[in-house]
């Protein structure tokens, strides 16, 4: 078993080494570009599937994380070196993440999703209201002396890290103690589980990483204003990549963001004014289809022999 | 006159946004299906108003009575075809939920985009007895008033019915122990049904009401859907007359943050409440424990 793990780990390695090195390879700004929307898709919805995975709580902040992100380069960006407008960024991240997981998580998931349904939203007018009243400009310029490449090499690092602790999480009693909950939280809470804990804990891990995406992220635009960076199609897009993938397993949701981010980009390029219907389609096509996400189903697949040949023997 | 004026207004908002929330109510607390595309059918029914009246020719109030059996039909047909396999096959309430959150995500996105790809992303409104009407001083759109009054009878009457008749009992019998309320005779499968019709006929009058009297959007209805699930969560989940309270406080809370503070803060104002109420009574103001 170890042994099995270890080497799905040295896969996922290697595919991250030949990724970094690719755009040196192969030189390009579309594929760099196109590379740098999967890395952040990828990123956000490993994040997601770290807490909503194992709870089955559905999350819809990523947007709020990610514009927070954003936001913090935008003010603090000129201001602070990188590493330090990183750190606040993740502070601040953190913060939101535990006065939302500290006042919903004690509660039922239904509280979770209302609240984080209605956070981008929150979050935009509460920036746009600060930037009207009290520094009287909405929008923001960011003049950040930051290449293409090194925006997805930050990207290629953050997703590495996100698998990494997904990784080091599944295998400790945190990550025990979420199974757990994810298939009866009354059960957790007899086992002892200090399930309130270990959701916020969770629920912060994953949010700071989104929050990082946002941040390195925003020297892409040259121009930010709260519609743009709280876009809340974001956190849809980010849930059905994951839900298509399965969220129950640690490389799932990448497994669907690379067929999504590609229809996604082919869909609001050839039909703009038909992206909301084929992306509410693509959802009921998921939720009928697929619903435990296309990694379990291979496994079945490949699980359904072994299973016959064990009920025959 | 300032009184009477915001007094007006908080109850304009509180009994529009009372359709709304009791529509979800029922749903979500009869039905047990979390519909995040509630707004959604509201703005629809807007948009089929519009388009009754500014094309057709139609009086608003006969378009309000086209729209109530359609947004019922609609929603019957919805629960029938796209929700019940998710009922037959959920193992669990939680799972149904996880379910129908998603399923109706993804009704969300195409009933927007359905009107979005019709109508486009501008503001739409007719124009029906927008003169002014002098109430104890104070001058108020007639067509405020209409719709106010409308809202708040719908709420009463659909109150009363649950209360006092048998059959409204039953649907109430649903909510409080869905797993006994077959052993009384009723049938959970139909009464659900019923009941996430029910709640499509009030979002759809909801939508009529609000197509008179405020320029809407196709990308509007969320909005309503959030301050609804938060009405419901305030009110306490399937229970009607803290649904109808809390709904007026948000109307009274909102009318003065919009007076007093900013109309840029309204959803702000919504999810502070929100917030206090999950801190301090998370049962909900109305409920009466936590379930």
């Amino acid at each position: 078993m170890i042994h099995k793990v270890n080497k799905a780990a040295v896969v996922v390695a290697a595919l991250l080494a030949v990724m970094a090195a690719l755009p040196i390879v192969v030189p390009g700004d579309y594929l760099l570009s196109y590379g740098i929307n999967l890395l952040q898709y990828g990123t956000l919805a490993t994040a997601w599937a770290l807490f909503s995975g194992p709870t089955r709580y559905i999350s819809l902040a990523t947007t709020a994380f990610f514009g927070i992100g954003a936001y913090t380069v935008a003010v603090l960006g000129e201001a602070l070196p990188w590493p330090a407008v990183l750190a606040v960024a993740l502070l601040i991240g953190a913060l939101v993440a535990l006065v939302v997981g500290l006042s919903t998580l004690r509660l039922s998931g239904v509280h979770f999703v209302i609240f984080t349904f209605g956070l981008t939203e929150l979050i935009r007018q509460l920036v746009t209201w600060y930037e009207v009243n009290v520094t009287k400009s909405i929008g923001r310029y960011i003049f950040l002396d930051m290449s293409q490449l090194e925006i997805y090499w930050q990207l290629l690092a953050l997703l590495a890290l996100a698998l990494l602790t997904g990784w080091l999480i599944r295998r400790s009693r945190l990550g025990l103690a979420l199974r757990v909950i994810g298939e009866d939280e009354t059960v957790a809470r007899h086992l002892g589980i200090n399930t309130t804990a270990a959701k916020v804990l969770l629920f912060t891990i994953s949010s700071v990483f989104m929050t990082l995406v946002g941040a390195v992220m925003s020297p892409r635009w040259t121009y930010i204003d709260p519609a743009i960076v709280f876009n809340a199609n974001l956190s849809f897009q980010v849930l059905i990549m994951s839900l298509l993938g399965g969220a129950g397993h640690l490389l799932g949701p990448l497994a669907g963001v690379i067929p999504l981010t590609a229809l996604f980009e082919f869909l609001s390029a050839r039909f703009p004014n038909h992206f909301s219907v084929l992306l509410g389609v693509t959802f009921l096509v998921i939720v009928y289809l697929v619903p435990n996400g296309v990694v379990e189903r291979v496994r079945l697949w490949f699980r359904r022999p072994a299973a016959m040949v064990a009920k025959e023997a | 006159m300032l009184l009477v004026e915001l007094t007006l207004a908080a109850l304009t908002l509180g009994g529009l946004y009372a359709l709304i929330a009791m529509g979800l109510t029922l749903q979500y607390g009869v039905a047990r299906i979390m519909n995040l595309s509630h707004g959604e059918f509201m703005i629809g029914a807007a948009f089929l108003a519009y388009w009754l009246v500014s094309a057709q020719g139609l009086h608003p109030l006969l378009a309000l009575c086209i729209a109530l059996p359609i947004g019922f039909a609609l929603q019957w047909l919805v629960y029938q075809t796209l929700l019940m396999p998710l009922v037959r096959r959920a193992p669990s309430p939680a799972a149904l939920e996880v379910d129908s959150i998603l399923a109706t995500f993804g009704m969300l996105f195409i009933v927007q985009g359905i009107a979005l790809v019709i109508f486009g992303g501008g503001y739409f409104s007719y124009d029906y007895l927008s003169m002014p009407v002098h109430v104890m001083g104070t001058a108020v759109a007639a067509n405020r008033l209409l719709a106010a009054g409308f809202a708040i009878v719908i709420g009463l009457v659909v109150y009363v019915v649950l209360v006092r008749s048998r059959w409204g009992t039953a649907m109430r019998a649903m909510a409080g122990a869905p797993r006994f309320a077959h052993l009384v005779g009723i049938n959970p499968r139909s009464m659900a049904a019923f009941a996430f019709a029910l709640g499509g006929a009030l979002v759809a009058a909801a939508g009529v009401l609000v197509s008179m009297f405020l320029p809407f959007s196709a990308s509007m209805g969320v909005t309503f859907t959030m301050k609804a699930l938060v009405i419901v969560i305030m009110g306490g989940v399937g229970n009607l007359m803290g649904c109808l309270l809390a709904a007026l406080l948000l109307g009274i809370v909102e009318t003065l943050v919009t007076r007093f503070i900013d109309p840029g803060l309204t959803l702000a104002a919504t999810f502070a409440i929100f917030l206090l109420v999950l801190l301090l009574r998370p049962q909900g103001l109305f409920g009466r424990v936590g379930r």
